[in-house]
């Protein structure tokens, strides 16, 4: 048996009161994909940091091939040929392509001059190997996601890279990008390098990986081959039990129409929008990244203004000027990019919660501080946040828990209409599944629910009925008891949209 | 671990490096001059700190809500002499309402441009720092403003009065600093300074006026502005026109040394004074060694680097990283 490239040996690593790592230990051989998995918060982020050398370990040694190796820090671990693929991505976009994979030791010629020929005929001679459509030249700013990501690969090729780390690459992929990511996986991994693959996408992880590595609030889980397990052994490793994947079929007792659009148009977002929700009923919005679904939601909380068409709450037309026009309405919109737009991330998670409704809590000129602890301990409650306290900053806290203080504030506000933009984006699976819970638990309430998801499983899982949309359009309305995955996605893709339901 | 203690105390020094620099100053100090810790001299450096101090409030509710004010220091200069031009044209009791109302118009102005038209608060103060001097020596023609009879007025209260044996610019830099503590730490809108600062677009999308929020904090800013003019002007009864050159600096540095981020988000009223008062005391300090009036100027700036230096670092949780 050959010696695995990186290995490391019971890592353990205790921040302020959390003991993030807890001895984990695993190996990845040369020519492996190697997935690791866990949900937010098992400590995925943390041992990537201990590898990459922003964080030292307190026990444990890391061995590159079979010398013991401390990181000192990013460039550092690079020089040794571990290369980090990151998710969010760190390209200086004003720069070229070849700029990017060579910043910091550009070649150079006389004087401290760069030597430019010599630069882009190396880049280009790695771009021919990743097969992509662009060359040295282009302005990283003018690619696309994807390919802005082929540049972060490439930034790995240049070295000789003994493994290479991917941490959730496919997060903002089309189907064909990863396609092609795949085949340079393969390809590296057909060169003798190991990969280290986090995902939290279950059949990226059966389709490409060899092995599985679990981490599970910071202990080392166990690693099983791939081709041994199945999905839901997988889970069971992560969260500790069985997850819940069926389709939804009870429906709760329809109330009135809460909302209805008509013929809602946004000029170039989307057109002719007509749909109803009512009360007891969660309707999903299916659709691909950019077919206007985030914009209708948009539209209705206040932060857009339609260019046609009517909104109507309980049956009467309304206008709704502002977020907070919106909300004195009584529609709450639990947005897309928690923390761009859901949350203060300095603030504590009372305050948080609180923030939507903190003129309408009062003790004489302050806010009262005391109903805001209840209200917070109300939805801790409800919705199990796992937080220390009320005074914990909302930025300490996992993925999940930051979703559901999301959540509680919206809740807490009793609004008519909920609108919830991609409520389990980047959410582990067990919180993924009590989310879920909770919008049915809440059309069981009489609250009408507008669900926006890309991912199709949420949607089947808690819809009574599904939007398809295709670029800017409804190409069909399904009950869930027609819907199938298939037409779904036909729908979706803008094939079969006229079709008789 | 040796490399654990030294990330330790490194960390300590990001977190709490102001108040171990302050500690320092304050022993070097009374070591050079034993003066420095008696209680008159600590009387003297609260009651020349008191201007500079009431300034500093407001521009902790700018600097919280994620902006800057540099114009303080020449709207004050306009303040103190439109109150003394009006004092003697139309009477203190009218002269000081209208000195208000002119000022916080013009904080109105900034607050409408800041806020509502979303300009850069640096550029539009920066301007305005400029522009309000323009207007502060046409207003007074360049010449210096005096009040003609400087024995028989009351005015002079606000800048040389004591009440209860203390010098009334402490009192109002007191009182003033206990309102607006209540209202940036108790009230909804307080709440609000916060969570514009934070995260602008989380706020928007909580329903939160964001525009309507950073107004109010200019008009706060030069409400405050005006007190401190109101106090200067009674102070000396006279007055140049350059009275506040350079102040917008020091009460930058004063919110800034309290540990208000220029990030927005952060900071307090009390961390504010306690700020105000790090940078009296240095100041005083220095004057106490023997060291000309002028070196104060770049001390000032040597703490606001220092200051910005350790913002950062206590975001970072060391002093100095490869990574921002």
């Amino acid at each position: 048996m050959t010696d695995p490239v990186l290995r490391l040996e019971g890592i353990v690593k205790t921040f302020p009161g959390v003991r993030a790592l807890d001895g984990v230990s695993f190996s990845v051989m040369p020519g492996e994909v190697h997935a690791l998995m866990g949900e937010n918060g098992a400590g995925k982020s943390t041992l990537m940091k201990v590898l990459g050398g922003i964080h030292q370990p307190d026990e444990g040694k890391i061995y590159v091939g079979d010398t013991p190796a401390v990181m000192s820090g990013p460039l550092e671990a690079k020089a040794k040929g571990i290369v980090f693929i990151h998710q969010e991505l760190s390209l200086a976009t004003e720069l070229s392509v070849a700029e990017n994979i060579y910043l910091g030791e550009l070649p150079r010629s006389s004087f401290g001059r760069v030597d430019w020929s010599e630069l882009y005929a190396r880049t280009d001679a790695i771009l021919k190997k990743l097969n992509v459509g662009f060359n040295a030249r282009t302005r990283v700013g003018t690619l696309s996601i994807a390919n802005q990501q082929m540049v972060e690969i490439a930034r790995a090729l240049t070295v000789d890279a003994k493994a290479v780390i991917f941490d959730e690459p496919t997060a903002s992929l089309t189907d064909a990008e990863k396609v092609v990511l795949f085949d340079v996986i393969s390809d590296l991994q057909a060169s003798g390098v190991g990969i280290i693959y986090i995902s939290h996408r279950m059949e990226e992880i059966f389709k490409i990986t060899d092995r599985i590595s679990v981490l599970r609030d910071g202990q080392y889980q166990g690693t099983v081959n791939t081709a041994d397990t199945d999905e839901e052994k997988v889970t069971q490793m992560m969260i500790g039990r069985k997850l819940d994947l069926s389709r939804n079929a009870a429906h709760h007792e329809l109330g009135k129409v809460a909302l209805e659009v008509r013929g809602l148009t946004c000029g170039g977002m989307y057109e002719d929008i007509s749909f109803q929700i009512r009360r007891g009923e969660v309707v999903g919005f299916y659709g691909l990244v950019g077919a206007g679904r985030t914009e209708i939601a948009e539209t209705l909380f206040g932060l857009r203004d339609p260019s046609a068409g009517q909104i109507l709450l309980d049956g009467e037309e309304v206008r709704i000027s502002s977020p907070t026009d919106a909300i004195a309405k009584g529609i709450s919109l639990v947005p897309e990019d928690r923390k761009g737009q859901g949350l203060v991330l300095g603030m504590n998670c009372r305050d948080n919660m609180t923030l939507p409704q903190v003129d309408d809590l009062k003790a004489g000129p302050f806010v009262a501080e005391g109903a805001e602890v209840a209200i917070f301990d109300q939805y801790r409650d409800k919705l199990d946040i796992r937080t220390p306290g009320w005074k914990q900053q909302v930025g300490n806290l996992s993925g999940g828990n930051q979703q559901k203080i999301v959540i509680g504030k919206w809740l807490s506000m009793h609004p008519n209409v909920l609108i919830v933009d991609e409520p389990t984006r980047g959410i582990d699976v067990g919180s993924k599944s009590e989310i879920h819970k909770l919008l049915r638990a809440l059309a069981a309430q009489g609250y009408a629910v507008m669900v926006i998801s890309s991912e199709m499983p949420e949607v089947l899982h808690v819809s009574d009925r599904i939007v398809a949309m295709y670029s800017g359009k409804i190409m069909r309305t399904f009950t869930s008891e027609e819907v199938t995955e298939d037409s779904l996605i036909q729908a979706i893709s803008g094939l079969g949209g006229e079709r008789a339901a | 671990m040796a490399t654990m203690t030294k990330q330790n105390i490194g960390n300590i020094l990001a977190k709490q490096g102001i108040l171990v620099a302050f500690a320092l100053f304050i022993i070097a100090f009374t070591i050079a001059n034993p003066k420095f810790l008696s209680v008159d001299n600590m009387f003297s450096v609260v009651r020349s700190s008191a201007i500079l101090g009431v300034m500093a409030l407001g521009v902790t509710f700018v600097v919280i809500s994620g902006n800057l004010d540099l114009s303080v220091g020449s709207m004050m200069s306009f303040s103190t002499i439109v109150v003394l031009d009006l004092h003697d044209q139309i009477g203190p009791l009218l002269a000081i309402p209208a000195m208000f109302a002119m000022t916080i118009a013009l904080g109105a102005f900034i607050g409408f441009l800041v806020g509502y038209l979303k300009l850069n608060s640096l550029i539009v103060t920066l301007g305005m720092l400029s522009a309000i001097h323009g207007l502060t020596l046409t207003y007074s023609g360049g010449k210096n403003m005096d009040i003609a009879d400087k024995d028989g007025t009351w005015f002079s209260v606000f800048g040389q009065g004591t009440a209860l044996g203390i010098p009334v610019p402490i009192l109002i830099f007191i009182a003033l600093a206990a309102v607006l503590g209540l209202v940036l730490g108790k009230t909804a809108f307080g709440r609000k300074v916060y969570a514009v600062g934070g995260n602008g677009t989380a706020a928007t999308f909580s329903g939160i006026r964001r525009a309507r929020t950073v107004f109010l904090c200019y008009i706060m800013s030069s409400a405050c502005v005006a007190t401190a003019g109101l106090i200067q002007a009674s102070r000396s009864l006279g007055s140049q026109n350059t009275v506040g050159q350079g102040l917008e600096l020091e009460v930058l540095a004063a919110v800034i040394l309290g540990g208000a981020s220029l990030m927005g988000g952060s900071g307090t009223i009390f961390k504010t004074v306690v700020g105000v008062l790090i940078l009296g005391f240095i100041q005083n300090g220095l004057l106490l060694l023997g060291l000309q009036f002028y070196v104060q100027f770049v001390v000032t700036w040597v703490i606001i680097i220092l200051a910005v230096w350790l913002d950062i670092a206590a975001k970072r949780g060391r002093l100095w990283s490869p990574i921002a």
